[in-house]
Order: C-alpha cells, then sequence, then structure tokens
C-alpha cells in the first residue's frame, strides 16, 4: 500500500490509490484496444471493428505496440498486487462456498482480505495469459524473423495466441460485470478511490478489520 | 482460362458467400514443370521478375548454381539446386522450379484474418490481393510451402500470381513463354495431368526411373503447379519439397474448432452475466449510518 492515509477525512476508506487507479486504467484501455482489434482479427463477421479503429493495417501495426504497453501495466500490476494476491491456504473455504457468493447470499460467504480469491484468480489468470500472449505475440509480430527452420513457433503462436487470448476475454466479462454492474460501489473504487465502510466490511472483512485496527493505533 | 474476367471461387477473411459464385464454368488452369528436362538456366527467374516489374536482388554464392537461399518478396520464381548421389544413376543435379503452389486448398488463404487480401479464382489461381493485405503474415504460418513473403517496406506479402494478369488475357505465364526445354507447360489441369503421367510412365518404363512419377499432393487436394520428379517417393530431395504437404493443424484448429468453441463461449459468458443480473440483480451495501466515522457496529 502507498503512504496515502488509507481512512479518508470523509470517513471513508481508501481502497485503490492513485498509482493503483492509473496502472488499472492504463491495464484496461490496453487490454480493451487489444481484445477489439483482435476480435477483429479473429472473425470475419468482426472485420468492421478493424475498420472503424482505422483500418486493418493500422491495427495490425498498432495492436503489438498497445500489446507492449498492456505488458507493462501488468509487470507494474504484478509489482504492487502480486504479494497481496498470493494464494492462502483460507481460500479454499472461499471456493467452496462460490455457489452461495453466486446468488448474493454474502453473509455465508467467508470474510475477504484485500482481494478475495476470484480477484486473485483474475490477476493470475490474466497474468499467465499475458505471459503467453507476449511470446506469442513476439513471433507473429514479426514474420519475416523466423526462419523456416523455427517454422514450428508460428504455428505454436498461431494457436496459442487466441486460446490464451479467449481465456483472459473470459476472464474479462466477468471482471467487467461484476466491477460495473453486480457490485454497487466497484465501480467507484477504482474510478475515485474510495469506497464507504460498509462496503468495505460487507466485501473484504479482514482487510477492512486491520485498516479499522491500524487506525485505531495511530490515534 | 482466356475469359476477359476471372471468376472467384474462394476470398480471405470474408463474411457470408462469395459474391457472384457459380456463374459460369473456368477451365482449371496448371502449370507443369518437368524437373527431368530442366536445364538450369534461369530463363523463368528472368522472365518473372521483368514481367512482373521486380529488378535483380544481390544473388548469394553457396558453392551451387543456387542464386538465393529461398524465394523473396521481390523474387517469387527460384531454380532449387541439390545434388544427390543416386545408386543407379551416379551424381544427379536435380533441378527444382520453385514458387507458388495454387493449392486446391490454400493454407494461406485459410490462415488470412483480412476480408479479400487473398483470392482464389474457379481457375485455381491464388492470388494476394495486396491493397487488402494487412501485414501480419499468418499466410505465412499457413502455407506449408514457405512461399508468402514479407516484404519489410510495403509492410505487406506478396507472391507468385501464376501471372494472373496474363493469364486472364488468355496469355501463358511469363516462366513458361521464356523456358528453352520445354520442361515448363502450361494448360488445363486435366491437359497437364495427362502429360506429367505420361512423362512419368515414359521415364519409369525406358529412362530406368523406377519411381518417376507426378507430384499433385492430395494433402491441400492437389495443386494448380504440379512437377514430373525422377523420383517422387522423395520429394524432399528436390530442395525441402514436402512429401505431405498439408494446411498445418494449429491452423485448422484455430479457425474450426476453436473458432467455434471461442464464439460459444464469447455469446455463453454475456449472456451468462445478464441472466444472473436479472436473476439475482446486484450486490447491494446496506450502508451503516448509525456511526460512520467509527467504523460502523461490529
Amino acid at each position: 500500500m502507498s503512504d496515502e492515509p488509507v481512512v479518508l477525512p470523509n470517513g471513508r476508506l481508501l481502497r485503490y490509490s492513485f498509482h493503483e487507479r492509473l496502472i488499472h486504467w492504463l491495464a484496461a484501455i490496453s487490454y480493451v484496444y487489444l481484445m477489439l482489434t483482435g476480435l477483429a482479427f479473429w472473425s470475419p463477421w468482426l472485420f468492421w471493428i478493424a475498420v472503424v479503429l482505422g483500418g486493418g493495417t493500422i491495427s495490425r501495426e498498432l495492436h503489438p505496440w498497445v500489446g507492449l504497453v498492456f505488458v507493462l501495466s501488468t509487470v507494474l500490476m504484478y509489482r504492487m498486487w502480486a504479494v497481496q494476491m498470493k494464494e492462502m491456504p483460507e481460500d479454499k473455504a472461499w471456493w467452496q462456498a462460490t455457489s452461495h457468493y453466486i446468488r448474493n447470499e454474502d453473509g455465508l460467504v467467508p470474510a475477504a482480505d484485500r482481494f478475495n480469491p476470484g480477484q486473485k484468480l483474475l490477476f493470475w489468470g490474466f497474468f499467465w495469459c499475458g505471459i503467453l500472449l507476449l511470446l506469442s505475440g513476439l513471433i507473429l509480430w514479426f514474420p519475416n524473423w523466423i526462419p523456416w527452420h523455427l517454422h514450428f513457433l508460428r504455428l505454436i503462436a498461431v494457436i496459442v495466441h487466441p486460446a490464451a487470448a479467449l481465456l483472459t476475454i473470459g476472464l474479462f466479462i466477468i471482471h467487467v460485470y461484476m466491477g460495473a454492474v453486480l457490485e454497487e460501489g466497484a465501480l467507484g473504487a477504482i474510478a475515485r478511490g474510495y469506497v464507504s465502510r460498509a462496503w468495505a466490511k460487507e466485501h473484504h472483512r479482514v482487510w477492512y478489520d486491520q485498516i479499522v485496527k491500524g487506525a485505531s493505533a495511530r490515534k | 482460362m482466356s475469359g476477359t474476367s476471372l471468376e472467384i471461387r474462394a476470398i480471405s477473411g470474408h463474411a457470408g458467400p462469395v459474391p457472384g459464385a457459380g456463374l459460369k464454368r473456368e477451365f482449371e488452369v496448371c502449370k507443369l514443370i518437368d524437373t527431368t528436362t530442366c536445364i538450369g538456366c534461369k530463363a523463368c527467374e528472368v522472365a518473372c521478375l521483368e514481367w512482373n516489374g521486380y529488378s535483380f536482388s544481390e544473388t548469394v554464392f553457396n558453392n551451387s548454381y543456387q542464386t538465393m537461399p529461398e524465394t523473396a518478396w521481390n523474387y517469387w520464381n527460384l531454380i532449387k539446386f541439390n545434388e544427390y548421389e543416386d545408386k543407379d544413376h551416379g551424381l544427379m543435379l536435380l533441378m527444382r522450379k520453385d514458387q507458388c503452389m495454387h493449392c486446391e486448398d490454400p493454407g494461406c488463404l485459410e490462415a488470412c484474418p483480412a476480408d479479400g487480401a487473398i483470392v482464389q479464382y474457379v481457375n485455381g489461381i491464388v492470388d494476394f490481393q495486396q491493397e487488402h493485405c494487412i501485414g501480419c503474415g499468418y499466410c505465412m504460418s499457413g502455407c506449408p510451402f514457405n512461399i508468402p513473403k514479407f516484404s519489410p517496406e510495403a509492410r505487406k506479402v506478396f507472391k507468385c500470381t501464376l501471372c494472373v494478369d496474363r493469364v486472364s488475357a488468355g496469355l501463358e505465364p511469363a516462366c513458361i513463354k521464356s523456358c528453352p526445354t520445354g520442361c515448363l507447360h502450361f494448360g488445363t489441369k486435366e491437359d497437364m495431368k495427362f502429360i506429367a503421367e505420361n512423362r512419368a510412365k515414359q521415364l519409369r518404363t525406358q529412362s530406368g526411373f523406377a519411381d518417376a512419377g507426378v507430384y499433385d499432393p492430395s494433402g491441400v487436394a492437389g495443386t494448380h503447379v504440379i512437377y514430373v520428379l525422377h523420383d517422387a517417393k522423395n520429394p524432399e530431395r528436390y530442395g525441402g519439397l514436402p512429401a505431405n504437404p498439408s494446411i498445418p493443424w494449429t491452423v485448422k484448429l484455430w479457425k474450426h474448432p476453436l473458432k467455434w468453441l471461442g464464439n460459444i463461449a464469447m455469446i455463453g459468458g454475456v449472456l451468462g452475466v445478464a441472466i444472473h443480473y436479472l436473476r439475482f440483480g446486484p450486490k447491494v451495501v446496506k450502508e451503516d449510518e448509525e456511526n460512520p466515522e467509527q467504523g460502523g457496529k461490529r
């Protein structure tokens, strides 16, 4: 966490620092561009997306560069969140309660730390798929650099790149739905940084308890 | 083959049917290369460059007659020279004119995502349309013959057109016209197959090449460039001509099962979260208004 105070003067709690928000939206914007141009190359029925975004040639030229921006933001996210995203033994109980979580019976779900196990899955899913996308993407970026005797690399990349991208799209759909639609207050947290105390207590009780303890100790 | 316009059979990256499909009947064209009568003069290389407007590239000397290791984006026609010690015929200099094979089932077209960048005409010619090419190079992954080449300057991919401009005007391709030995023939696929099989039979029965045969690989549903080889059982000897070329399985897996699985998963995912919202609604937090400053009750 950063040096910004966790309990804000307005009584709300700082969930994401400016640094975290900035990197999140850098990742988000670059990912959405990559997804849209990628979908344009995925199916002829979606090629119009590339046309809207400046044409197929421009989309093909920019896609790898924006990919590097996404990789950079992923590396930065790894640096700031990897420790908090570490999977814990107690996560198992949370996963066993997913049916309650899905039914919005959040009272029956074990208390979560700053990131719940679902968020951890999202993070590591994007992280590992990001590595696969980077490696396969580098091969696809420079078609004239791969000699014929290394042709198998291109053939692997051709299947790995869309497969990994599909996994991230699955995660992306769930992430956007939960962040922007399902959980009231979550979008505000990543946009403005703060959440209400009740929100923190409801969704991230362990994290909330730590903050309150820390704040009272400072007093 | 001598129509004034070409009828299109398939278009890369194209949603929906091919416009004008099945309007008229056309002959399937074919180039026949008899490697047994090729003398390696490279007249076809020159004719190709001349007709297509490319200047000579710098050549590479590697202790053989080979002009350069492989075809280039601005060098579509290359004779591959290979020495082979045959137990019956002694040292043989195998010469094979390498160029686009114009597959009946073209891997480049299968892999291409850009609408209209690659078209296959009903006469069998597979042609790149550079104005629609986005330069992704996926055709290079789809091709089993290492033919499409990326131009770093144009940032687009080029290859032999089978002189589609000449063929559509009723002329034979430039390479055919230049060949001094008559080892290159051009005509309908049916006629070329007939000539090729006859020549192979002649080689088998009269010249002592027991394994002579015609190279028209079935893995890509046949090609519109066919070879007569002294030894059709070992095409690899002729500068890496693949014995069983086919569209790479990863390209097929990507373009067929993965595409359908992915489409179903993406549509299913969006529908799934929409239905979830309708069924369960949002996760609402009841605000604790009693004492927000103190962190509420425990």
